[in-house]
């Protein structure tokens, strides 16, 4: 099987996988205790290095931005670039990739695993479907996060610029904050909600599927894994181009 | 070539010499006589299934009636454990039919066989334990998922870790069991809801034989006890001896005693299929398969 019918395989494969749990969801026996632990997991337990990574961005632009800014005499600008950077692209993407590291590696090892040591065939065995048990909740948990980690991203990455800026540079940092609130839109936020829900759906769907998908042992969980955080990231990577573009014209904003 | 339980029973002679062995057989299914026990609980018609081109099951018929234990013996990949999954619909057969009581489950979809599966119970060769939580709620698993209060999960919990022999490890992670009581928390799991049949993968494979012969005491109670109908997948021989040889039976103190059949007792719920590369190669009872001239069959046997 050649490269391209295997990945349309796995298109194939992922989408039901996502199409059995939507369909799934609400039939009983509910699983909301499952899914709040989930939410506790991805969302509560991301938050040390959501945090870091997004102060330590909004930083690094501020530190790469200024000098060239000041070089046009548009250093109060910095505040504006740093936001608009972060809301737009930066908060969602690295949010996603640091999930996908964190979250999607994890779902992926566990189902994984409990594919080799025969519990997801014990699941079926004693009749529950392990979509709606195990992909269903983590799908759902991840689409709620995703949003909630990316904002913390944005949040701490403009205190994190604003700090630099201040510190550093000796801004005052009403300027900050003020080149901050006039220069984002609400385009731009609806924008940077809109695309770490679709990271949440592609970093869910391509984990549990790769995760189902295990064969091999313990060797097939590390292989599967791999993949699953390779596979995720990129696809974000991707999805973010072509996401970027359908909000420019879908939302009107300056192209 | 494959062949059928009706050909061998035309070519074999029937298992049960004389009366004194219906008279056994009567005493063992006294309770359920009126039941209809001539529909099998399990019956294969010419099942196939390859997987990447490899043929695993090639033309696979066989019954496994009310109240019987069916031990499947064979080498590895023989397709033992296949005719399992395929019986749970954990895997879907390439052509043939699979009827469970009666009923054509080949075309079920996964949502009609979660209801069948209610009837099941399967131990799996390693116990496949949900190993993020306890003992207590893995044996509870089934009666969580259909919402039973908790104080009547609980007896029903302590009921199958005492039938079992392991209430004491109610409270502990499956990680901190030793591979024989994980098997055995496994089978409590699967018998918990009185399932009718029950279904054995190689529960006995890397044991030491005490621990062993606890499983195939278990499997013996099933049958004679709670008049479960089983596969028993095994490749070992100890176990066939155990299981075709002896019976259970409730002493006068109450205590579940196991006695061996012997002159005046045959038993005829226990019969042995043996399977070679997805091919049946004998079907019949253990005096049979010990008198067979069939090389392969001997070698099996006695190891050389």
């Amino acid at each position: 099987m050649n490269f391209a019918i295997r990945s349309l395989l796995e298109v194939q494969e992922t989408s039901l996988l996502v199409a059995q749990a939507a369909r799934r969801l609400f039939r009983r026996p509910s699983y909301i205790t499952e899914m709040l632990a989930q939410m506790d997991v991805i969302g509560v337990g991301s938050l040390p290095i959501i945090f870091l990574t997004g102060f330590f961005t909004g930083g690094v632009l501020t530190l790469q931005t200024f000098p060239t800014l000041k070089s046009y005499g548009a250093q109060d600008q910095t505040g504006y670039l740093v936001a608009l950077s972060l809301v737009r692209e930066l908060g969602p993407v690295l949010t996603a990739l640091m999930v996908t590291g964190r979250v999607g590696s994890a779902i992926s090892a566990e189902l994984g695993s409990m594919v080799v040591s025969q519990q997801i065939d014990a699941m079926r065995a004693l009749g529950t479907d392990p979509v709606r048990k195990l992909v269903a909740p983590r799908l759902l948990a991840l689409l709620l996060m995703m949003p909630l980690l990316t904002v913390t991203a944005d949040v701490f990455g403009i205190i994190g610029g604003g700090t630099v800026a201040t510190m550093l540079y000796g801004m005052a940092p009403e300027t900050f904050v003020s080149s901050v609130r006039f220069g984002i839109t609400s385009n731009d936020l609806i924008g940077g909600i809109l695309k770490p829900l679709v990271f949440g759906l592609i970093i869910g769907s391509i984990s549990c599927q790769k995760g189902l998908g295990t064969d091999g042992g313990t060797v097939g969980v590390g292989r599967s894994t791999t993949s699953a955080v390779v596979t995720a990231s990129i696809v974000v990577i991707i999805a973010d181009f072509f996401l970027a573009k359908a909000l420019q014209v879908i939302l009107d904003m300056p192209k | 070539m494959a062949t059928t339980d009706t050909e061998i029973d035309r070519t074999n002679p029937p298992e049960v010499d004389g009366q004194v062995s219906n008279e056994a057989a009567d005493s063992t299914f006294a309770e359920v006589e009126n039941e209809d026990r001539a529909l099998p609980a399990i019956e294969f018609q010419d099942v196939h299934l390859s997987f990447d081109g490899r043929k695993i099951l090639d033309g696979l018929s066989f019954k496994v009636m009310k109240g019987e234990c069916k031990i499947i013996l064979g080498g590895s990949g023989g397709g033992k454990s296949t005719t399992i999954k395929l019986v749970l619909g954990l895997l879907k057969p390439d052509s043939g039919r699979i009827i469970v009581n009666g009923d054509d489950i080949t075309d079920y979809s996964e949502a009609e066989m979660m209801h069948v599966r209610k009837r099941f119970g399967m131990i799996f060769q390693e116990g496949a334990l949900f190993d993020s939580i306890s003992v207590y709620d893995n044996v509870a698993y089934r009666l969580h998922e259909q919402g039973v209060p908790e104080d009547e999960v609980e007896q029903e919990v302590r009921r199958m870790l005492r039938f079992v022999n392991l209430e004491d490890a109610i409270d502990k992670m499956p990680a901190e069991l030793s591979g024989g009581m994980r098997r055995r928390v496994g089978i409590a799991r699967a018998l918990v809801g009185g399932p009718e049949i029950v279904m054995f993968d190689e529960p006995t494979a890397g044991l030491d034989p005490p621990t062993a012969r606890t499983i195939c005491e278990l499997a013996i109670k099933l049958r004679d006890l709670e008049d479960v109908s089983s596969i028993f997948v095994t490749h070992e021989m100890n176990n066939i001896e155990y299981i075709t040889g002896e019976y259970a039976a409730v002493g006068d103190d109450g205590e579940v005693i196991f006695e061996a059949e012997g002159k005046n007792l045959c038993l005829i719920n226990t019969k042995i299929l043996m399977l070679r590369d997805g091919n049946i190669i004998f079907s019949g009872t253990d005096e049979q398969i010990k008198k067979t001239e069939d090389p392969y069959i001997k070698k099996f046997l006695r190891g050389r």
